[in-house]
């Protein structure tokens, strides 16, 4: 059991709650992980990662090694196809396709989503409308791309519930419920369209 | 025992705490922050009172830390590394005293300068000031050595450094707790009551004290647990793999077949016998370390031992954090990229957040500037370095905390009249003052404006020492009241504010302008914490 994966945003994005839920899942079912993270100057509207790996055998390196991710999970259009060296032969680029537009030469959309299409594997998933619609709010889009991604990890998806229970928890069962129904939406998602 | 899901960084604070540290001393810097933070948050810290409050700068914080082990408290003092050359002068003097409580600097390193200047290495402080390093290569080790090291400070004399890199500083792991929670030392003064007084002949009478203690260093990274001799059958390599440097080592090998002998370094001064070891018995030596060629040189030797290779020789990249790919290059095998970035992904640098109040101060600035003529605008650090870049690029210079005042003066005095300084209300308290006084003291023609987020806000919002003492302070120094202006910053002030700027860039002497606004995410937070309050006050009643 193993799952190297690139989670990439921008700074404010929200990134690290996706990273946390799964962190909290994998040590709380006696699986190794770690998760490198981007703190400081980067994080005001800069692009952002973390790379997540876990494992049911002891994990050396914080960094994932180029050509070793199983997924690139990215919560915006082009910063998924900035991890791509890091793609291992056969793994899955997740990508939202609600683009964060805060530079003034960001590529034009529709030909974004044609270089994303031409991807050997994709999942191009509305997280932002899915949200929406499942839950009334854009708020858990972030759980809609886990839920998108979760086909493709190798870790229990009970587990992933978990892990949402275990850091929403304080903040009352209907927080966790919008996430945790985020995350079935995703997954649903991904299953049709994969 | 139950893991903990830890970053470097917090696991070096809850081992702090677990270890019986009486108090924490720190300004913040990526990326040291949340050292500081975590203990802020920790509740049996705050049931110990642990003190963990800012400190001014990096300097005060050493001194604070100095004084807490004088008195025999276990402390910590934590910073960037390139806070330590604010705190250098009080750094060497604490090793020719000696810590009586156990001290530890924990310094973070910042390779590839994801948040920073430079990427100077601080075990070339250390080594300098001869004092023991720890250099934990995971976030258990973290945790372990923190206690281990307070120990070490303990029966030594001597304050230990413990040294991380970004990696290991912000990335997270499971970490088991120790069983037991050391309670805290109670006060106790220095047996020998002189040696913190450093005039010459007690200095001169210290310092052998701390050549002599180098057998003491040497004997204990010997017998140190982290510094482990792994042996291997192939010789044709053997690996000096330092901290973090370990793990791209063995990333390399996933079935922990590593075939060459390997020595995992954790603790300085270099163990040795270990060493000597894996040099003789070695054709070739491979030192991976994060950050300067420390190891490598001291193995190569100025006569360039050609069997050691590394950074030197262009085995590894001179410069950069290292990577497991880079590892894997020079131990000979093929890094398999997976797909290259197609040429539309742009770049996405950071930027001032919407609605900061430092756009109106730029906007403003850029367009009076353009006046006067480019090129005379000193910055400093904070979220306001982000000017340099567009659209604004307002700003010539940005060194080090307090330049910018300092350098708008040197330049004036060569006759770059006028000449202004951008920086921050933490970053003047931090080290702005006294450049302020020197410029006051000569009359420079200079103007200083102070861009008042009452926040450390790159760091993610922390205290400012400065709140509410900005003017007093300058106009304690000595400038002239005329010549203090603040106001609350808002882009409906905009011709105003230029008019402002212009008159005072005319005056012929100290000026300081004072824009005021709180920074957008740290009223964000602040908000939410007072609803939070509120909310906590409502279910109680």
């Amino acid at each position: 059991m193993k799952t190297d994966m690139v989670i990439a945003g921008v700074g404010g994005q929200g990134i690290l709650s996706i990273a946390a839920a799964l962190g909290s899942a994998a040590l709380d079912n006696n699986l190794h992980m770690k998760q490198a993270e981007t703190h400081g100057m980067s994080q005001r509207g800069g692009d952002v990662q973390s790379f997540m790996r876990i494992s049911d055998k002891p994990i050396y390196s914080d960094l994932i090694p180029k050509g070793g991710a199983d997924i690139i999970l990215s919560v915006e259009p082009m910063e998924a196809l900035r991890y791509l060296p890091f793609l291992k032969k056969g793994g899955y680029v997740v990508a939202n396709s609600s683009p964060f537009i805060n530079i003034p030469n960001y590529p034009n959309e529709e030909e974004l989503v044609k270089t994303i299409e031409a991807l050997p594997n994709y999942v191009l998933i509305d997280a932002d409308e899915i949200a929406k619609e499942v839950t009334g709010s854009t708020r858990a889009f972030n759980f809609v791309m886990l839920g998108a991604a979760s086909p493709f990890i190798d870790v229990p998806f009970e587990y992933l519930e978990e892990g949402i229970r275990k850091i929403f928890g304080r903040k009352g069962e209907d927080v966790v419920k919008m996430n945790i129904d985020a995350l079935h939406a995703g997954r649903k998602f991904s299953q049709d369209n994969k | 025992m139950q893991k903990s899901l830890l970053l470097g960084v917090e696991a070096i604070a809850q081992g702090a705490i677990d270890a019986g540290m009486s108090g924490v001393y720190a300004y913040p810097g990526t990326p040291s922050t949340e050292i500081t933070e975590y203990i802020q948050h920790s509740k049996l810290a705050s049931e110990r009172k642990i003190h963990s409050e800012w400190s001014a700068n990096e300097k005060t914080a050493m001194e604070t830390a100095l004084g807490m082990s004088y008195a025999g408290k276990r402390t910590m003092v934590c910073m960037k590394h390139v806070g330590l050359n604010v705190a250098a002068d009080c750094f060497m003097n604490a090793a020719i005293t000696g810590s009586n409580g156990g001290m530890l600097v924990t310094i973070a390193d910042d390779p590839s300068m994801h948040s920073s200047q430079n990427e100077q290495d601080s075990r070339v402080y250390a080594k300098f000031a001869m004092i023991p390093i720890l250099e934990p290569s995971n976030q258990q080790e973290a945790y372990d050595m923190t206690r281990f090291g307070f120990e070490l400070s303990e029966a030594c004399g001597t304050p230990v450094m413990m040294r991380i890199t970004t990696r290991l500083a912000h990335s997270r792991a499971g970490v088991t707790p120790a069983t037991d929670i050391v309670a805290e030392n109670e006060l106790r003064l220095p047996e020998d009551k002189q040696r913190f007084v450093l005039l010459p002949s007690i200095a001169r009478k210290q310092y052998k004290v701390l050549l002599g203690n180098q057998a003491n260093f040497d004997a204990a990274s010997e017998d140190s647990l982290y510094n482990e001799y792994f042996e291997g059958k192939d010789k044709s390599l053997g690996v000096v793999a330092c901290g973090i440097a370990y793990n791209y080592l063995m990333e390399n090998y996933s079935n922990n077949d590593c075939p060459f002998p390997v020595l995992k370094l954790s603790q300085y001064p270099l163990p040795r016998t270990k060493v000597t070891k894996l040099v003789e018995e070695c054709d070739k030596v491979l030192v991976l370390e994060d950050g300067y060629p420390v190891v490598e040189e001291m193995l190569k030797g100025y006569l360039e031992n050609d069997k050691v290779i590394g950074r030197l020789d262009g085995t590894l990249s001179r410069d950069g954090e290292l990577n497991p790919d880079m590892v894997g290059a020079a131990l000979g095998f093929d890094v398999v990229e997976g797909m290259p970035v197609p040429e539309m992904v742009a770049a996405r640098p950071p930027a001032l957040c919407v609605g900061c109040h430092h756009h109106d101060v730029y906007k403003a600035l850029n367009e009076v500037i353009a006046e006067y003529g480019e090129g005379r605008v000193f910055s400093d650090i904070g979220c306001y370095t982000l000017g340099a870049l567009p659209p604004y690029r307002a700003i010539n210079a940005v060194v080090d905390m307090g330049a910018s005042i300092t350098m708008a003066k040197g330049a004036a005095d060569a006759g770059l009249i006028p000449s202004v300084a951008m920086i921050g209300d933490s970053t003047f308290t931090h080290s702005g003052m006294t450049g302020l006084l020197d410029a006051i003291n000569e009359n420079s023609p200079i103007t200083v404006i102070i861009s008042d987020n009452e926040s450390i806000s790159m760091t993610g919002g922390q205290k400012s020492s400065a709140k509410g003492k900005l003017e007093d302070i300058c106009a304690g120094l000595g400038v002239h009241a005329d010549h203090i202006h603040v106001y609350t910053s808002l882009p409906k002030k905009h011709e105003d504010v230029k008019e402002l700027i212009r008159k005072e860039l005319d005056y012929q002497g100290v000026s300081v302008i004072i824009p005021r606004r709180i920074c957008v995410q740290k009223n964000v937070r602040d908000q939410k914490i007072k609803k939070a309050m509120k909310a906590k006050a409502a279910a109680k009643a």
